[in-house]
């Protein structure tokens, strides 16, 4: 059996038998290893989980973080909800699509970088919040959206 | 402990480190008071310590616990919902970042009152970092011998703001859409796995060693009588210093925002507050000396909430404020009940209509019987909380929803600071795109 039907059965033990516990972080590990939710990755993480394809497919489409079909390499996700709205979030928005040369929602042409808006992230007092490759950058300003990219590894 | 409030002990320590949260007494005294008592001893005391759920509905944390089936045979569980999703809240987050221990001691204190040795903190997914400190202070406990015979668990939720609702919650962490559940049965009768479980957000259980450090007694005595302690309130929006700040319950609201908060950003008006994250009706300017605790805000007609304030100044239109709040409301609605699924994206298509110019009056009442056919015909809160805030606006700002509608659009000329916001129902493609050809 491969390492990740190994790891997926340690997280099962966690949780009392018979439950589907275990089935988003399964999917979430799923999805590491293959960048997106593909057939092939949910069929592995069913397996795993020792249920069908199709209950892993609903779970998958009910989450925001699960992606079923390919993204970047990189994502930024900007916040453009109520707080990070009235700070200005349109314009941070519009300067990563400059910086990008795409639109909020697609993905550079290389495969490289996934530009999303996103609903509030939890950082309301520290507007404009972006989240790069998962990790949050607070107070980001227009002007940042540049460097920002600049940074990421090609 | 030195100081009794949430996040005490932060500025001089790293509360992170179990070393430096036990110098400043925690698991020390209170934690042993708690271990001490039988099951009913320490559920008395929770219940004369009268604090508040801090999620946002304010039941009784005591009397929860009260609540909970201890004869049933099943095994207990407590649950720590940290899928802090709300518009304008970001106070659960620095409590894990900032005082993890704090929480795993509330964790053990809370499981031990109803007999449970299995503890699941739900974090949203999202809030990586913060998983990953609250998950070393789990283990760092765990290797200390700290937890007993208390199993903890952090389970990392994935991208929904339904599941920050408790029945939500319980089914994504079984694994499942996170879609809400009828009750009854309430989940103190069977909850997770058809179990008793107790259901308690990251600031409640975290202000639970406080209380069994200083005794209810004291705590009782503080904030107002109605809502003793502090609460993590999260500033937002258009002030000068937007940030989390823990105060005494019954702390006035103009305090916070112009004392602490540092008033109005960039010389600019207040015009809203929406006073406990973005579901809740918003406040105007001559509300806000209102005393901010469950039962002031009640009495003028909004909520406690999550603590959290969004402060508009008078550059926002609120028909653009109405429209962005019910696009996110839309895009989290499970899909299970009717009213919110679809009554949600009728919302937003009155409001553009209004927004662009192209409604007519009888749109305003249109939009108004809509969230009437939303409240009270849906499972879970969610639907009434796309409705409450926007009837807030349409009924204290008529006139600016009137002039849009008579005006033939928007009287801010693009000059409003939420112009052309996008959202992310804006941007999906693929199978959004078909599910809005279905309604």
């Amino acid at each position: 059996m491969s390492a990740f039907y190994d790891e997926v059965q340690k997280i099962r033990e966690r949780y009392p038998e018979g439950s589907r516990s275990a089935a988003l972080p399964a999917l979430r590990l799923a999805q590491e290893r293959h960048g997106y939710l593909s057939r092939e990755a949910l069929e592995e993480a069913a397996d795993a989980l020792d249920v069908t394809p199709a209950f892993c497919y609903s779970v998958a489409t009910f989450y925001d973080m699960f992606h079923l079909e390919p993204v970047g390499t990189h994502t930024i996700e900007i916040c453009t909800n109520l707080p990070c709205g009235l700070c200005g979030a349109q314009k941070v928005v519009e300067a990563f699509e400059e910086a990008l040369g795409i639109k909020a929602g697609e993905t550079t042409e290389d495969g490289n970088v996934t530009l999303k808006a996103v609903e509030c992230l939890g950082g309301c007092g520290y507007a404009t919040v972006v989240a790069v490759d998962h990790r949050y950058r607070h107070h980001v300003k227009p002007e940042d959206a540049a460097g920002i990219v600049e940074g990421l590894d090609g | 402990m030195a100081e009794h409030t949430l996040l005490g002990g932060t500025e001089d320590h790293d509360l992170t480190k179990l070393a430096e949260y036990r110098a400043i007494g925690g698991y020390g005294a209170g934690l042993d008071r708690a271990r001490a008592m039988t099951s009913d001893e320490l559920i008395d005391e929770l219940q004369k310590a009268t604090l508040r759920g801090r999620g946002g509905a304010g039941f009784p944390m005591g009397r929860k616990a009260s609540l909970i089936d201890r004869k049933n045979a099943k095994p207990k569980y407590l649950v720590v919902n940290a899928d802090e999703s709300e518009p304008g809240a970001f106070k659960d987050r620095q409590v894990m970042a900032t005082v993890p221990h704090r929480l795993i001691e509330g964790c053990l204190i809370a499981a031990h009152a109803i007999e449970s040795k299995d503890v699941f903190i739900y974090i949203r997914g999202e809030y990586l970092t913060e998983y990953e400190i609250l998950a070393a202070a789990v283990e760092e406990a765990r290797k200390a011998g700290l937890l007993g015979a208390v199993e903890i668990t952090v389970h990392r939720g994935a991208g929904a703001y339904i599941c920050g609702e408790e029945t939500a919650l319980l089914e994504s962490l079984e694994g499942k859409r996170g879609q809400p559940r009828p009750r009854p049965p309430f989940p103190p009768i069977q909850g997770l796995y058809m179990a008793p479980t107790q259901i308690n957000n990251v600031c409640t259980i975290a202000t639970v060693p406080l209380i069994l450090d200083m005794g209810a007694e004291a705590f009782a005595k503080t904030g107002v009588p109605s809502s003793p302690g502090t609460a993590i309130f999260s500033v937002s929006g258009n002030v000068v210093r937007p940030g989390n700040y823990e105060l005494p319950l019954g702390t006035p609201m103009r305090t916070l925002i112009y004392d602490h908060a540092g008033g109005i950003a960039d010389g600019r008006e207040l015009k809203a507050v929406i006073p406990g994250g973005s579901s809740v009706p918003a406040l105007t300017p001559d509300q806000i000396d209102v005393p901010l605790d469950y039962d002031s805000l009640g009495a003028i007609g909004t909520f406690f909430g999550a603590a959290s304030l969004i402060v508009v100044d008078d550059r926002c239109c609120m028909v653009q404020l109405a429209l962005r709040s019910t696009k996110f409301y839309m895009h989290e609605s499970c899909g299970k009940c009717t009213p919110c699924r679809v009554g949600t994206r009728w919302m937003v298509q009155i409001l553009e209509s209004i927004e662009n110019g192209t409604a007519t009056r009888a749109d305003l009442d249109l939009l108004e019987n809509v969230g009437d056919n939303i409240l009270g015909k849906v499972l879970c809160a969610l639907g009434e909380f796309a409705v409450y805030p926007v009837d807030s606006y349409l009924k204290k700002w008529r006139p600016e929803f009137v002039a849009h509608v008579d005006g033939g659009g928007c009287p801010f000329h693009g000059s409003s600071s939420l112009e052309g916001i996008l959202a992310p129902s804006d941007q999906h493609s693929g199978m959004h795109t078909k599910l809005e050809v279905l309604v």
